[in-house]
């Protein structure tokens, strides 16, 4: 059995070594890869669906924590680096992480401003012969650029300008998502290459957004008053629809992911479900366990903390793998959030890193043991979990380092243009009214 | 003309309102208000970040009206809007100078 399936790989390299060599033979040889009309709806649907988490969800959701002097400018400047990623990823960033050639860290420059794309186009999926149009997959994974960068926004909020925010946006996807992206998911991504298993973003969008966060607000400093003032969320009520919109968006983030309409698309979905409720209720447990009322915001956090964690294990994972996996993330990142920021004593307003950061970690190096066949995932029986391990842990030990690198240098981008931090009047009047001239409640 | 400035718990409101009906009173003004007397706050806590809240909503009711009736409308207050725990509130009387109404420009007791 092994030695005929040796066999026919060895054919299958010799017969692309011809058909390279004879392009014009080759093509009319091999059919053309099938474009499913199920598969393209449904990645549609999924790419309509993660927009829907940026606005109005994670909008909604950050801008809810926020005092209420700082809603709207919270939710422009999510909305507003949304649309500048958008942008970038038609011009240089789709062909940075996913155009044709390059090495590990980026790709060739060949689709830059989406050269020669036509809707005939197709990319592939994960099944041989089977493509789904190209522009559906730049527009899938160009919401996925849209939302990283905004969710770097939640540790600097309430203080940083509109015009930082945009610069650093810029140059943060330029030179830390594009490349980690690549890296990760094209083919020819270092990471890619050495096996790293993350089914939707654990590292590329939830680790690299975190970290970033902390780096970030660790350079910004803290909001004046923070933490001997009292600061609160002036909406959980926002909050929560915000949270309502990110679960039910999640799904076209995480079963997206899959590329097609098809079993493994229902494994992330039941997946998402599943560790989601199960980190919901344990966020609670775990402040109930250290003397507090379980209370709405837990609830809340604990969601995201879960649909944090499952992103990398989605495809990659059993069901009751996904619920372990969902609670342990979710009772370390209470943790994170409740002790050690107090402890550490930097200003991550929203908890970017303790949520997005500390989760994203937990399930990036948890999907190289839930993976398992023998703890219900999706592995082969020969799956060797500690060379998984180790291949998730140098993933995401890069991605730390890659992320904190640059944005060092994005932010002091920023500061060089800007100035980065908005004045002590501006601050403490709002950044509703000295950043956009409105007010969110009138 | 006597003020009567009462301090109440919010959920007293109605039982006061009809109370001072009940002793003549013909208007009121009510102001949702902040404070803190005996009565301690409540801590607050969000992802592990603790607040007191020393200050505590209250009611505050405004009745203008005439010298004699003062008497009756403090009663009045006292009697429904106490519960017998801390946080029921004050009463305070101040004498009042004028009183104008804008509509026809009656003054003093024919204003009320």
């Amino acid at each position: 059995m092994k030695q005929s399936t040796k066999f026919a790989a060895l054919g299958a390299i010799a017969a692309a070594g011809l058909f390279a060599a004879l392009p014009a033979w080759a093509q009319g040889a091999t059919p053309p890869p099938t474009v499913n009309k199920g598969d393209t709806a449904w990645m549609m649907t999924s790419t309509i669906l993660v927009l829907m988490m940026i606005l109005p969800g994670l909008a909604l959701f950050y801008g809810g924590l926020t005092r209420s002097k700082n809603m709207l400018a919270t939710m422009t400047q999510i909305g507003a680096v949304a649309c500048l990623a958008m942008l970038i990823w038609v011009m240089y960033g789709y062909t940075m992480a996913f155009g044709d050639g390059g090495g590990d860290f980026i790709s060739g420059f060949g689709k830059a401003f989406l050269a020669g794309i036509t809707p005939d186009s197709t990319a592939a999926t994960f099944t041989v012969g089977v493509a789904i149009p190209e522009y559906v997959f730049i527009c899938f994974q160009m919401t996925f650029a849209a939302i990283t960068v905004a969710l770097v926004l939640g540790s600097v909020v309430e203080r940083m300008k509109f015009s930082a925010v945009m610069v650093f946006g810029a140059v943060w996807l330029t030179i830390v998502y594009f490349p980690i992206a690549h890296m990760v998911w094209a083919s020819g991504g270092l990471f890619f290459k050495m096996g790293a298993l993350d089914f939707a973003g654990g590292t590329v969008v939830h680790i690299n957004a975190g970290v970033s966060a902390l780096v970030a607000a660790l350079i910004l400093g803290k909001r004046i008053g923070y933490p001997t003032e009292r600061i609160v969320p002036h909406s959980l009520t926002m909050t929560g629809i915000g949270t309502g919109l990110l679960w039910v968006g999640w799904f076209g983030f995480n079963a997206g992911s899959a590329l097609e309409a098809n079993g493994s698309a229902a494994l992330a979905m039941i997946n998402t479900f599943v560790a989601t409720a199960s980190a919901g209720l344990f966020w609670m447990l775990a402040e109930r366990l250290n003397g507090h009322k379980g209370s709405a915001l837990g609830f809340c956090s604990g969601i995201v903390a879960g649909l944090v964690a499952v992103t990398p294990a989605a495809g990659n994972s059993g069901p009751f793998g996904a619920i372990i996996l969902g609670a342990i993330a979710s009772v370390v990142c209470f943790y994170a959030v409740s002790f050690l920021k107090p402890k550490l004593g930097y200003d991550d307003a929203l908890d970017a890193f303790g949520v997005h950061g500390i989760g994203g970690m937990i399930g990036a190096l948890g999907t190289g043991i839930v993976y398992a066949p023998s703890l219900g995932g999706p592995g082969k029986p020969d799956f060797d979990m500690a060379h998984q391990l180790l291949v998730q842990v140098k993933t995401v030990g890069t991605t730390i380092v890659w992320a904190a690198v640059g944005t060092v240098v994005a932010i002091y981008a920023a500061k060089l243009v800007t100035g980065l931090r908005v004045s002590e009047d501006v601050e403490r009047e709002g950044l509703d009214l000295g950043e956009h001239g409105e007010r969110a409640y009138n | 003309m006597k003020l009567v400035i009462a301090i109440i718990k919010p959920f007293k409101l109605d039982e006061v309102r009809e109370a001072l009906s009940g002793v003549g009173v013909a208007g009121m003004t009510v102001t949702e208000v902040k404070g803190f007397g005996r009565q301690k706050g409540q801590t607050e806590i969000y992802r592990g970040a603790e607040y007191s809240t020393n200050m505590v909503p209250k009611i505050k009711i405004e009745v203008v009206c005439g010298s004699d009736l003062a008497g009756a409308v403090v009663e009045a207050i006292q009697a429904s809007a106490n519960t017998g725990a801390i946080g029921d509130g004050k009463i305070f009387v101040l004498d009042v100078g004028q009183a104008v109404r804008i509509r026809t420009g009656e003054t003093d007791d024919t204003a009320l």
